[in-house]
C-alpha cells in the first residue's frame, strides 16, 4: 500500500537537490499557485458580455454573465425577448450558475493538491481547471442554442421572428438588434489559469520525473540487494 | 488551506454582489475643429444669400444651434402665465424641454384626470371650491448658501394666491399650498439664501382671512401681508405649522427678493399705491391707475426676516383665519419693517449677487436707485427717520440709504447680474435691454466707470422680466441672457389675433456695447411672467423611477403597487379593487368585468425599469387618463354610472405594438343577468377605497 501511495505522491525532494536546483523545483509549485489564484480571482471579473445595438437605444442594451449570475439590462431584454417567445434569461444555466462558485473553490484546492504530488497524477487534478473557461463557452453555447431554438410559437412576433442561434462570439442580430459577443476579464483569466497550468506541468515534468525515475530505480535496487526485507 | 476556503467562499458571496459593472461605452463622437473648405464657404456664402441671412446672423446661428443629441447647458424655468403651468427651455438652443403643470389640470402629464376624489383636483380647492387654473408668475429654485442647488421649484398663482412646489427629481408638483389670509398675491415665489422660507408677498390688499369691508373702509380694514413659508427639505413639503406672515399696511406690495450675504436675513419688497386709492371711475373717482400714482414716492418695504422668525417663535403672533400673522404694531415696536421711500410706482426690487446693494427699478421714473444694505443698517442704528407712515412704521430718510442712481430710459422693470460687474435693466417703454455697470466692488471688472448706462439694446417687443444665467443668484454666470418680451407683433407668422410672446436670447458674453440678440422664441402658451436660468449639470433628475411601484405623491415604494403576478379584480360587496400592470405591450388583466353601480379602486405599476419607456391609461368616457412613466405607480378610483363597454389603452405610443395594448372595461348594466363574477368574492384589503 505504501507503494501506491507513494507513487502516486511522486518523490519527495532530497535537501541537497532543492539547494543546487532551487529553481528547477520551485518552478512547477509557484506557477500552479498563481494558475490557481487567476482561477479564483476570475470568478470576479465578467466572463461574457453581449451588447445589443439598435437605433432606440443609444446607449445600447448589455448584458454581462458572471460566472453565477446574468447583470446588465437583463429586465429589458426579457421585455423583448418576450415579443419573441424567448423564455426569461435568468431560467438559463440554473444548476450551473449555482454550482459555479462550490465548483471553482474545488477547482482551487485541487490545483492546490497538484502541487505537493510530484507524480504524473498531479495533472489529473488539474484537469478540470484547464477545461473549465473551455467548458463555460460550450455551454453558454448549448443554452443559446436551447433558448433561441425554443420560441413559444404564441407569441406576438413569433409569424416574423424564426427560431434562431445568437452568436456566443463575434456579432449576430436579429429584428432590429445587432449583437456583439466577447469574452470577459473573467474568461481571460480563466483561460491564463489553464496556459499557466499547462507551462506549469512543463516544469513539474522537467522537475519530478528524473526524480521519480531514480525512485523506481531505488527501489528496484533496494529489492535485488535486499529480497529478504519484503 | 482551510483560511483560502473560507476566503473563497466570502469571495463568492462577493462575486453574487458584484452586480451593475456592465462596460457602457458612450458612443460620443467627438468633435472636431472644423475647418471649411473653399467649396465650403462658398456654400455657406449661397446659402446665407438665399436666405437673405449677414454675417451676424450666420454668427448667431452658430451660436443657438445645437446639433441632433447635443444638450443645452443651461435650464430654463419660465413661468407660464396663465396657463398654470411652469415650462423647461434649453438655453442657448431655446427649444422647449417640457410643460410641468401646477394650478391646472393637464391630461398629458396625467395631472388632474385621475377619476373621482383625484389628489391633484383635492389639491386645487380653495374654500371648497376647485379652482383649475392658476397664474403662475415668478418661479424661485431652491439655494443653497444663495446659489442655486438645483433641487426643488417654487412658483407662485397671483389670482389665488397659491406656492406650489416642484421636485426637480421627476420635475412634478408635490405640494400646492393656499394663503390663508389673502385672495390673490403677487411677490411669490422668492426663498432665502438657504430655502429657510419661500416668500409670498401679496399685491391687492383686502381684509386679511377672507373677510368682508367696503371700500370705503379701506385704510381701516385692508391690509397687505407677506407670508414666510418654512420649507422642510428633508421632507420636500412646505410645512405650513411653522410658517407664518407679517401684517403690512393696505399698500399694495409687488415684487420682493431675499437678502444675500451682506445682507443675509432681510428682504425686500415694492409697493405702489401708498396713495391708498380706492378707485371707483364708475363714480367719477380718479381710476386706480391714475389714483395710485399720485405721489412722487412710494415704499421700499425692509424686513428683518430673522427677527420676524424669533418675535414668531416667542408666541408674539397673532391668529387670523388659524394663521400667525405678526401685527403691524409688533413690527413696529420689535424693529421688523423699516420703510425707504422709493420713485413713485416701482416694479422690482433685485439685490445683487454680494448683497450689498438693492437695485430699484423706477417703472414710472426712468432711473433705477440703488439702496445700499449698509447704509441702510447705518441709518436703523442711528434712527435716521424722516417720519412714520400712518400705520407706525419708520421711514428712513431716503438721502442716507441710497448709494446711487442711474438714469436708463424709460420704463425699467427688472435687473439681473452677471460675472463682469454689469447689472442688465428691463426698459418696458423704450422697449430695450439697458446694461449699466455696478459701483463699489464691482468697479474692477469692466473698463466703463461705475454706475453708468453703457448700452441698450432693443428687444421685440415690450420686455417685462429678464433673466440672465444665473443672475439673481450670489454668482452669475454671464453668457446669456432672456428678455421676455409681452408683444411679439410682426416677428412670426400671424396666428390670428393672439399672438404668442417673444423669448429672445441676447449674447451678454462680451463687454461694453456689443450685446446682440440671437434668437427669437415664441412661446406660444401664457402668459411668461420671470423665469430662471440654472446650469444644466446642477440637475440631478432621475432617469426613471428609482425603483418599480414607485409613487410620485409621496417619493416612495408605495405598498399597494401591484406586482407582476398580482394582477386581478377582486369584489367586495359593491367595491371592486382592480389590480393591474403595464409594460410592453400589454396591460394584466385585459377584461375588467364589473356591475353598474359599482365603486371602483384601480391601481396600475407600470412595471418598465427602460428610459422612456412610458404608458399612458385611458378609460374613454370616464374622464380618466394616467402617465405611467417607467417604474410609476398610479391609483384612481371612480363610480361605475355608465353602463356600456368601455375600451381601456395606452395613450403613449410605446412600442410596436401599442395599437395592441388595450383592454375592455365591461360595465353590466343593473338587472341585466348576473353572470358570476370574473373572480370569486375575496376580501378587499382593508383602506383600498
Amino acid at each position: 500500500m505504501a507503494g501506491v501511495f507513494e507513487r502516486f505522491m511522486g518523490p519527495r525532494i532530497p535537501a541537497d537537490e532543492l539547494r543546487l536546483h532551487p529553481v528547477r523545483y520551485a518552478a512547477p509549485t509557484v506557477l500552479l499557485s498563481i494558475a490557481r489564484v487567476l482561477l479564483l480571482v476570475s470568478i470576479f471579473f465578467p466572463y461574457w458580455h453581449m451588447e445589443l445595438v439598435a437605433p432606440q437605444y443609444p446607449n445600447g442594451l448589455y448584458l454581462t454573465a458572471y460566472v453565477n449570475h446574468l447583470s446588465g439590462d437583463v429586465k429589458e431584454i426579457d421585455g423583448l425577448n418576450h415579443y419573441i417567445g424567448m423564455r426569461p434569461l435568468d431560467q438559463a444555466a440554473q444548476f450551473e450558475k449555482e454550482m459555479s462558485i462550490w465548483a471553482v473553490v474545488a477547482m482551487f484546492l485541487l490545483v492546490e493538491g497538484a502541487m505537493f504530488i510530484h507524480s504524473r497524477w498531479a495533472v489529473l487534478l488539474a484537469l478540470p481547471a484547464v477545461l473549465f473557461p473551455a467548458g463555460f463557452l460550450v455551454d453558454l453555447q448549448y443554452w443559446m442554442h436551447t433558448f433561441g431554438q425554443n420560441l413559444d410559437p404564441e407569441a406576438p412576433l413569433s409569424s416574423s421572428v424564426k427560431p434562431f442561434t445568437p452568436t456566443v462570439l463575434g456579432e449576430g442580430g436579429i429584428g432590429q438588434f445587432k449583437t456583439i459577443a466577447d469574452m470577459g476579464v473573467g474568461l481571460y483569466l480563466a483561460f491564463g489559469c489553464s496556459v499557466v497550468t499547462v507551462v506549469a506541468f512543463y516544469f513539474h515534468r522537467r522537475a519530478y520525473r528524473p526524480l521519480f525515475r531514480r525512485l523506481i530505480e531505488d527501489r528496484r535496487g533496494t529489492k535485488e540487494t535486499h529480497p529478504a526485507a519484503s | 488551506m482551510s483560511l483560502v476556503l473560507a476566503a473563497a467562499m466570502c469571495m463568492g458571496v462577493v462575486a453574487e454582489s458584484h452586480g451593475q459593472d456592465t462596460r457602457r461605452r458612450r458612443r460620443t463622437e467627438e468633435a472636431k475643429p472644423v475647418e471649411l473648405t473653399p467649396a465650403q464657404v462658398a456654400e455657406l456664402t449661397r446659402l446665407a444669400n438665399e436666405r437673405k441671412l449677414n454675417a451676424d446672423d450666420l454668427m448667431a446661428a452658430a451660436k443657438t444651434f445645437m446639433p441632433s443629441g447635443r444638450h443645452d447647458d443651461y435650464v430654463l424655468f419660465s413661468s407660464g402665465g396663465q396657463s398654470g403651468q411652469v415650462f423647461a427651455i434649453g438655453v442657448p438652443s431655446m427649444r422647449l424641454l417640457r410643460s410641468i403643470s401646477v394650478f391646472t389640470p393637464e391630461s398629458w402629464q396625467g395631472y388632474g384626470f385621475a377619476g373621482d376624489n383625484d389628489h391633484v383636483i383635492e389639491s386645487l380647492k380653495i374654500n371648497g371650491k376647485v379652482v383649475a387654473w392658476g397664474d403662475t408668475h415668478h418661479p424661485a429654485l431652491s439655494e443653497t448658501k444663495g446659489d442655486y442647488d438645483g433641487e426643488w421649484l417654487f412658483i407662485g398663482d397671483k389670482a389665488n394666491a397659491r406656492v406650489a412646489v416642484i421636485d426637480l427629481r421627476d420635475w412634478e408638483t408635490k405640494q400646492i399650498v393656499k394663503n390663508p389670509l389673502t385672495i390673490s398675491d403677487h411677490g411669490a415665489a422668492f426663498v432665502t439664501p438657504n430655502t429657510e422660507y419661500v416668500i409670498e408677498g401679496g399685491q391687492y390688499a383686502t381684509v386679511l382671512g377672507y373677510g368682508y369691508a367696503p371700500p370705503e373702509e379701506y385704510k381701516k380694514s385692508y391690509r397687505g401681508m407677506v407670508t414666510l413659508w418654512k420649507f422642510d427639505r428633508a421632507k420636500g413639503r412646505i410645512d405650513v405649522a411653522n410658517s407664518f406672515a407679517l401684517e403690512l399696511p393696505p399698500y399694495w406690495q409687488d415684487l420682493a427678493d431675499a437678502g444675500k450675504n451682506a445682507s443675509d436675513g432681510w428682504f425686500f419688497i415694492n409697493s405702489f399705491n401708498v396713495e391708498m386709492a380706492t378707485g371707483g371711475v364708475e363714480k367719477g373717482n380718479p381710476p386706480f391707475e391714475a389714483g395710485a400714482s399720485k405721489r412722487d414716492t412710494d415704499y421700499l418695504h425692509i424686513v428683518d426676516w430673522k427677527k420676524a422668525e424669533a418675535v414668531f417663535k416667542a408666541g408674539k403672533a397673532k391668529a387670523i383665519n388659524g394663521f400667525p400673522v405678526i401685527t403691524l404694531d409688533t413690527s413696529a415696536a420689535e424693529g421688523i419693517l423699516y420703510f425707504a421711500p422709493e420713485p413713485k410706482s416701482p416694479h422690482g426690487v433685485d439685490v445683487s449677487p454680494n448683497g450689498q446693494y438693492m437695485v430699484v427699478a423706477g417703472k414710472l421714473d426712468p432711473h433705477v436707485t440703488v439702496y445700499s444694505i449698509d447704509k441702510i443698517k447705518a441709518a436703523i442704528a442711528g434712527k435716521k427717520f424722516s417720519g412714520k407712515d400712518e400705520y407706525g412704521i419708520s421711514v428712513l430718510d431716503f438721502d442716507a440709504v441710497v448709494e446711487a442712481q442711474v438714469e436708463l430710459g424709460l420704463g425699467p422693470l427688472h435687473t439681473q447680474f452677471d460675472d463682469k460687474g454689469y447689472a442688465y435693466t428691463s426698459l418696458f417703454l423704450d422697449s430695450a435691454v439697458a446694461r449699466w455697470t455696478l459701483g463699489g466692488e464691482y468697479a474692477k471688472l469692466n473698463p466703463e466707470q461705475p454706475w453708468k448706462l453703457v448700452h441698450k439694446t432693443p428687444v421685440q417687443y415690450n420686455i417685462g422680466h429678464l433673466c440672465a444665467a444665473e443672475g439673481d443668484t450670489v454668482s452669475p454666470d454671464g453668457g446669456y441672457l432672456i428678455s421676455m418680451s409681452k408683444w411679439s407683433v410682426d416677428r412670426f407668422l400671424t396666428t390670428g389675433p393672439l399672438l404668442p410672446q417673444n423669448f429672445q436670447l441676447l449674447d451678454i458674453s462680451a463687454t461694453g456695447t456689443t450685446m446682440p440678440v440671437i434668437y427669437d422664441s415664441p412661446i406660444g402658451v401664457g402668459e411668461p411672467h420671470y423665469c430662471q436660468m440654472i446650469k444644466a449639470d446642477k440637475l440631478k433628475s432621475w432617469k426613471v423611477y428609482p425603483e418599480v411601484g414607485w409613487n410620485p405623491h409621496t417619493q416612495r415604494l408605495d405598498p399597494n403597487a401591484p406586482k407582476k403576478g398580482q394582477e386581478g379584480v377582486k369584489r367586495d360587496g359593491s367595491n371592486v379593487l382592480v389590480t393591474m400592470t403595464a409594460i410592453r405591450s400589454h396591460f394584466t388583466p385585459e377584461h375588467v368585468e364589473i356591475q353598474e353601480g359599482d365603486h371602483v379602486t384601480w391601481r396600475i405599476t407600470a412595471i418598465e425599469t427602460t428610459q422612456d419607456a412610458t404608458h399612458g391609461f385611458c378609460i374613454g368616457g370616464y374622464n380618466v387618463n394616467l402617465s405611467l412613466e417607467p417604474g410609476e405607480y398610479a391609483e384612481f378610483s371612480f363610480v361605475a354610472d355608465r353602463p356600456g363597454t368601455y375600451p381601456f389603452y395606452c395613450t403613449e405610443f410605446c412600442s410596436a405594438l401599442h395599437l395592441e395594448m388595450m383592454g375592455y372595461l365591461h360595465v353590466k348594466p343593473r338587472g341585466a343577468a348576473e353572470a358570476a363574477p370574473a373572480v370569486p368574492s375575496t376580501p378587499v384589503a382593508a383602506g383600498s377605497n
